[in-house]
């Protein structure tokens, strides 16, 4: 029987959840690299027992941690990330000009077909790459060099790099997203890049609200059979785009509020679609202090809560942008990690969920590896 | 023999569980200690001084001989008592909790 690996990165190290494909019994180890700051684990789609950690905090910098054996054992790997020529300004929150300062990395992106070669995407925002599994890493110029670098602005988390998708059928073809300056499109493999925001209205933060850049977009997802359809958790706004990126509309629809940071599609239902409503910019916990995943299976619009199992009073954790994750499995499973250290799992595409473990360090991000 | 301390989280990632001992040229400095420390343990580079300028980390300090020496420059000689083994210096990541 198959099985999954949820690799969950906490506030104070990250830790492996394993099951078979049942997903009923879990096993937990951790924490490895306990006390850092763990952002983001991540395994290669062409080797599953590779996994790369960014490890971080603010006294020691940053690091990236490397497994060959599905997280046994790790190793160092590199962890210079110096930005290509001179860095120039962006925004900080004020509109001054502010130096860009590496502060560490938040996503980590492997490639699909070749276990050397991950992108990871940083603060202050920009996209590196590496193609000798992670031991050097090198700037993709282009993007921060594209014209509109100058206008960017830190979201309240940072100006990070976030999102990194890669066209299963075409690996040129590249979309990142940055908070706050939006989404970036790329048909070269990474060296140009295009805005790509037409559609996103954002009022309170900007001075035009359809501004070609300047949008805190929490995140992307996307599924791989449809690689132009885009779903987006903006800061207020879920958006779909049909046209890979070009343009947006909305479908918030019936959201009881459509403020939030996660977003993910089915892995076998490309038109089903989840988010965690939060209540709003001010107030980071969910409506009406009930934790509920909301399920579209319209691409959108049409919204149902998902409560069985999840705490319906008195609940006041956010789930962060990365913190939401599939599996490949059949049923679809569903992960959920928390700012108050739970993971939550769904081994029904939603309908029911139950925790994996209730205690953990605040969560920052959730992946799921579906394992022969 | 020049005696390093190192906070906890950079003696996990350094693998060691004292002080590391360095043999470093005279004159005894902040910056050859660092360079032979950072050549002993390659892994903690970037996580005291930050690649490229070299400058320390905000939130790292160094001391030595009781005197807090972060602010010194590299080729600042190093007091007597750490240059000669008898006390340690010190690589101490700032103070947070509570």
């Amino acid at each position: 029987m198959s099985g999954v690996r949820v690799l969950v990165g906490t506030r104070k190290g990250a830790f492996i959840l394993t099951s078979d494909g049942r997903r009923e019994q879990w096993g937990i180890a951790g924490p490895l690299f306990g006390g850092w700051e763990i952002y983001h684990v991540q395994g290669s789609p062409a080797d599953p027992d590779r996994l790369w950690a960014a490890q971080s905090t603010g006294w020691f910098g940053q690091l990236i941690q490397r497994s060959h054996d599905g997280g046994a054992s790790w190793e160092p790997v590199g962890n210079e990330f110096r930005y290509d020529g001179m860095p120039g300004t962006h925004q900080w929150y004020d509109g001054t000009p502010h130096p860009w300062e590496f502060a560490r990395v938040w996503h980590l992106a492997p490639a699909l077909d070749d276990p050397e070669t991950l992108y990871a995407g940083v603060e202050d925002a920009g996209l590196f790459r590496s193609v000798d599994g992670g031991l050097t890493w090198h700037e993709l110029p282009g993007l921060r060099g594209h014209g509109s670098g100058s206008s960017w602005q830190p979201g309240a988390g940072g100006m990070c790099l976030h999102t990194i998708l890669v066209d299963p059928t075409d690996a040129a073809r590249m979309v990142v997203a940055i908070s706050a300056a939006g989404v970036f499109r790329s048909e070269d493999g990474g060296e140009s890049w295009h805005a790509a925001n037409r559609g996103l209205q954002s009022e309170g933060y900007i001075p035009d609200p359809d501004a070609e850049v300047g949008h805190c977009v929490h995140k992307l997802a996307v599924h791989p059979e449809r690689p132009d359809v885009l779903f987006m958790q903006k800061h207020w706004d879920v958006m779909r785009s049909d046209d890979g990126g070009q343009s947006w509309r909305e479908v918030s629809g019936n959201l009881p509020s459509d403020f939030g940071f996660p977003i993910a599609v089915h892995a076998h239902e490309p038109d089903t679609v989840y988010v965690v409503p939060i209540t709003s910019d001010a107030e980071h916990y969910p409506p009406d202090a009930r934790l509920r995943v909301y399920r579209s299976r319209t691409g959108g619009g049409e919204w149902e809560p998902l409560t069985t199992g999840l705490p319906q009073s008195h609940c006041y954790v956010n789930v962060l942008r990365d913190a939401m994750a599939v599996d490949a499995l059949d049923p679809c499973g569903l992960y959920v990690g928390t700012t108050g250290g739970q993971v939550y799992a769904s081994a029904d595409a939603g309908d029911s969920w139950h925790p994996i473990v209730r205690d953990l360090p605040a969560v920052l991000s959730v992946e799921v590896q579906t394992l022969p | 023999m020049i005696r390093v301390r190192l906070p906890a989280h950079l003696r996990t990632l350094a693998q060691v569980t004292g002080e590391i001992h360095l043999d470093v040229a005279e004159p005894v400095t902040i910056g050859r200690v660092l360079d032979a420390l950072e050549h002993r343990r390659p892994v903690l580079r970037g996580s005291i001084r930050e690649h490229g300028t070299q400058r320390r980390r905000p939130l790292v300090r160094y001391f030595a001989g009781e005197r807090d020496v972060s602010h010194e420059p590299p080729d600042t000689p190093l007091p007597a008592s750490v240059a000669a083994g008898v006390e340690p210096f010190l690589v101490v990541g700032a103070i947070a909790g509570g």
